[in-house]
């Protein structure tokens, strides 16, 4: 056998891929639910978020900044952790599904809103005033006029994070979450070969490289616009 | 709310986790000593290659910067850990989390100090050439420093994820912080050993997430 053969043989086995692949694909299915669920979730709540702090009342502007910052400087593997492990002993049993949904969308909710927040601020003041003087209303101004615009302007950000942290889906493995990287390394185990884990990584790639090349493809757009 | 403060801050179980979790701390601490500078270099030999004027260059190097930002960074770590060693080619947890992460941190710092350079208007490069400067001394002299300062708080937020990302190597059983805390926490059935862990990586990163924010705010978008 060449070396070559051999490497074939480790990392790119027919055989074992066509075992494993059905398994593989299921993780896929399980890795794009979760994505889906957490960016609709996360996204959603991190503009309500940063909605609610243009309204400057105080206490609850500190409670949004102090959950933005805490999850922003927190691993994720660590908040997974904690809340896996540590919820069923005070009674709440969480499937591990469902704790990674709810740690990944808050992470991303708490990263859309300081992005929005940032968006928001940064629309001129005489849009403000150009709308409250019509007669719109505080509201009114807020999400017909201001957020429109900011959203545009933070797409490009925006779009580079939510991939980031859907990307982090595959942390589930370590909770058991049955993704596509749970299904590569327990396929890997039980043949003890490397393919499953190759596919693993193609698979990803697959998912996640369009996004990226998107991303990508929006910042230029953004920056040359802005030029 | 007792079994709630018991299950997640018992003071009695974080005091006797404390030396273990100290001693995750230095190898977190050593960690990011090693994959922050390896990131940077390799970040700059990424933004330095993706806007060569040579297209065999700039392309492949794209390419790759893109290939690893599509590769979630476990996947890659378990890659290099799980998957190489069948190949024959066996290495310590460190070394396959300090290749992992120098692979997609480069690829991460490489599109900051991409933008930072982008960001610098051509008519400084020209000028500097233009005294007989050459391409390398106007990049190191005058267009790298100028563009670092533009992206600092990108590059601030970027070091933020970096020493974030350390608490994976904890999958590959590499005893850092959340490793050890997490050991800790098998060990007592109680999760405050976690909870403290926590409150380190905040006490650690909480200051820089602040400073970016405020900066941001005053740069705006």
């Amino acid at each position: 056998m060449t070396g070559f053969d051999r490497f074939l043989a480790t990392f790119f086995n027919g055989e074992v891929i066509v075992r494993y692949l059905p398994s593989i694909l299921q993780g896929v299915w399980v890795t794009i639910a979760c994505s889906l669920l957490i960016v609709v979730f996360g996204v959603a709540a991190g503009v309500l978020l940063a909605c609610v702090r243009a309204y400057r009342i105080a206490p609850l502007n500190v409670a949004i900044v102090v959950f933005a910052d805490m999850m922003r400087a927190l691993p994720p593997l660590v908040l997974i952790l904690m809340v896996y492990f540590g919820l069923p002993n005070v009674g709440i049993m969480l499937s591990s599904f469902l704790v990674l949904f709810v740690i990944l969308g808050l992470v991303l909710a708490a990263f859309t809103e300081e992005i929005v927040w940032a968006g928001l601020t940064a629309v001129d003041k005489g849009q403000w005033e150009a709308a409250r003087s019509t007669g719109i209303g505080f509201t009114g101004t807020l999400l017909q006029v201001i957020l429109p615009q900011a959203l545009r302007m933070v797409i490009p950000p925006l779009t580079n994070r939510a991939i980031a942290i859907t990307k982090m889906t595959a942390l589930g493995t370590v909770i058991g979450v049955p993704d596509i990287l749970n299904q590569a390394t327990t396929a890997q185990s039980f043949s003890g070969n490397a393919s499953p884990l190759t596919i693993a990584a193609i698979a990803y790639v697959i998912l996640f490289l369009p996004l990226v090349v998107m991303s990508r493809w929006l910042e230029e757009r953004f920056v040359r616009h802005r030029r | 709310m007792d079994q709630l403060l018991d299950q997640f801050f018992n003071l009695e179980i974080m005091a006797a986790a404390w030396p273990t979790i100290l001693r995750g701390l230095g190898m977190t601490l050593l960690l990011c000593l090693l994959v922050i500078p390896l990131g940077v270099i390799g970040g700059l030999a990424a933004a330095l290659t993706s806007l060569s004027p040579r297209r065999w260059v700039r392309w492949p190097a794209i390419a790759l910067v893109d290939l690893f930002r599509a590769i979630p960074p476990l996947v890659l770590l378990i890659f290099v850990y799980a998957g190489l060693p069948f190949a024959g080619i066996r290495m310590s947890p460190f070394v396959a989390v300090a290749i992992a992460f120098m692979l997609n941190n480069s690829a991460y710092y490489g599109e900051v100090l991409r933008a930072g350079i982008l960001s610098v208007p051509r008519g400084q490069a020209e000028a500097a050439r233009s005294t007989g400067m050459t391409h390398a001394q106007t990049m190191r002299a005058v267009v790298l420093p100028q563009g670092v300062r533009n992206v600092l708080p990108d590059l601030i937020s970027n070091t933020v994820e970096v020493v974030k990302l350390t608490s994976l190597a904890s999958v590959v059983s590499l005893g850092e912080m959340l490793h050890a805390a997490n050991l800790a926490r098998s060990v007592t059935y109680n999760a405050s050993p976690i909870t403290m862990a926590a409150l380190v990586y905040l006490i650690l990163l909480w200051p820089a997430v602040r400073l970016v924010s405020r900066w941001q705010r005053r740069i705006a978008v």
